[in-house]
């Protein structure tokens, strides 16, 4: 009567077979294939929007949408984290900022149901880039000035260097794109094992008759989660952007 | 805790014949990882909660500074968060790897 609630493993939770070049650098899989939509839905989207901002004035539509995009990442991320010289990296920031999202938003679309940062190598490309991105910054902007800066900060006393350097080099240049990384790919994946476990739960229950009173509670809990990733897609790519921006500001102004 | 510690021994001591050590700390590894997790979820609940806490307390006193406390708000979840993730993903790794 009570069949056993049996949870697949985390293989069958996160793993697919490629679709072609299976054991190759070049296989092709379902996170592939939504990576490449994340990255062709928000390029897309911006040709249409700019295409329809040389004919009107007036923006309708998906220019709509760009504009509000844009101005939400130049007042929210830029303005408050960099400040008005940030603003030749809105590129840059928005275009990570539309990646991730895009790409977390198909952890809660029915029939995908995994984001793409779900898996560790997109997090890891990304906060490679961004490390790049954010030395690459303050050796233009400060020259040798800017490891000066960040590995002996000012207003130390001298032996205490001794401590202090090492510990800022870990946290500057290490912990840094390690952490942007991790807390990326956790929530995806962590996300990704809530629904899992609801669903598993919810159709487990739905096939006990005596327990079958339980599934709806079940259901509305997966409901529920569906409803929180949003939030959590929104967050996490507002999140990774915004210390992208801390850590390029930080580069920019390194005394302050 | 000790009941951590000695599960590796106890674990071997119930299994079947032929059952190797390696068999055993895969076992325990897998109840310890819920410890793991547990653990690490305490210390960024409370840090998350006086934030937040604090950042509404903030945002109460000078609502014309909400954007910014805002802002450092989100900031500071994602730095607290880390550590809280950082145990999610030893749970993942004793549990399944």
């Amino acid at each position: 009567m009570f069949a056993e609630l049996k949870f697949p493993g985390i293989e069958e939770m996160v793993q697919w077979p490629a679709a072609f070049g299976e054991g190759t650098p070049f296989a092709f899989n379902k996170v592939a294939l939504i990576s490449l939509i994340a990255m062709a839905v928000p390029v897309i989207w911006f040709l249409v929007a700019g295409g329809s901002a040389k004919k009107s004035l007036v923006p309708r539509g998906a220019q709509n949408l760009a504009e509000t995009s844009i101005e939400f990442i130049e007042k929210q991320v830029i303005g408050q984290a960099i400040g008005p010289d940030g603003l030749p990296y809105l590129p840059l920031l928005i275009s990570m900022f539309l990646f991730i999202f895009v790409g977390n938003l198909f952890g809660i679309i029915p029939t995908s149901h995994f984001g793409a940062n779900a898996r560790m190598a997109n997090p890891v490309l990304l906060a490679v880039l961004t490390w790049f991105v954010f030395i690459g910054v303050g050796l233009k902007h400060n020259g040798l000035g800017y490891l000066k800066a960040s590995l002996f900060p000012p207003g130390v006393p001298k032996a205490l260097y001794l401590l202090v350097t090492p510990i800022e080099f870990i946290s500057t240049f290490l912990v840094r794109p390690f952490s942007l990384a991790v807390r990326l790919f956790a929530n995806s994946l962590a996300g990704h094992i809530l629904l899992v476990t609801f669903s598993v739960l919810t159709a487990t229950l739905w096939s006990l008759s005596p327990l079958v009173v339980a599934a709806p509670f079940s259901f509305f809990m997966l409901i529920a989660f569906t409803g929180f990733e949003l939030l959590v897609a929104f967050l996490q790519a507002y999140i990774f952007t915004l210390l992208t921006a801390v850590y390029i500001g930080g580069a920019l102004h390194p005394h302050h | 805790m000790s009941a951590i510690v000695n599960t590796a021994n106890t674990v071997l001591a119930q299994l079947p014949d032929g059952a190797t050590a390696a068999d055993a700390k895969g076992i325990s590894a897998a109840s310890s990882a819920g410890f793991a997790y547990g653990l690490a979820a305490i210390g960024p609940g409370i840090g998350i909660g006086y934030l937040v806490g604090q950042a509404v307390q903030a945002m109460a006193r000078q609502p014309e500074s909400a954007g910014q406390v805002q802002t450092t708000m989100f900031l500071g979840i994602a730095f607290t968060e880390a550590l809280a993730l950082i145990g999610f993903v030893v749970f993942i790794l004793l549990k399944f790897v």
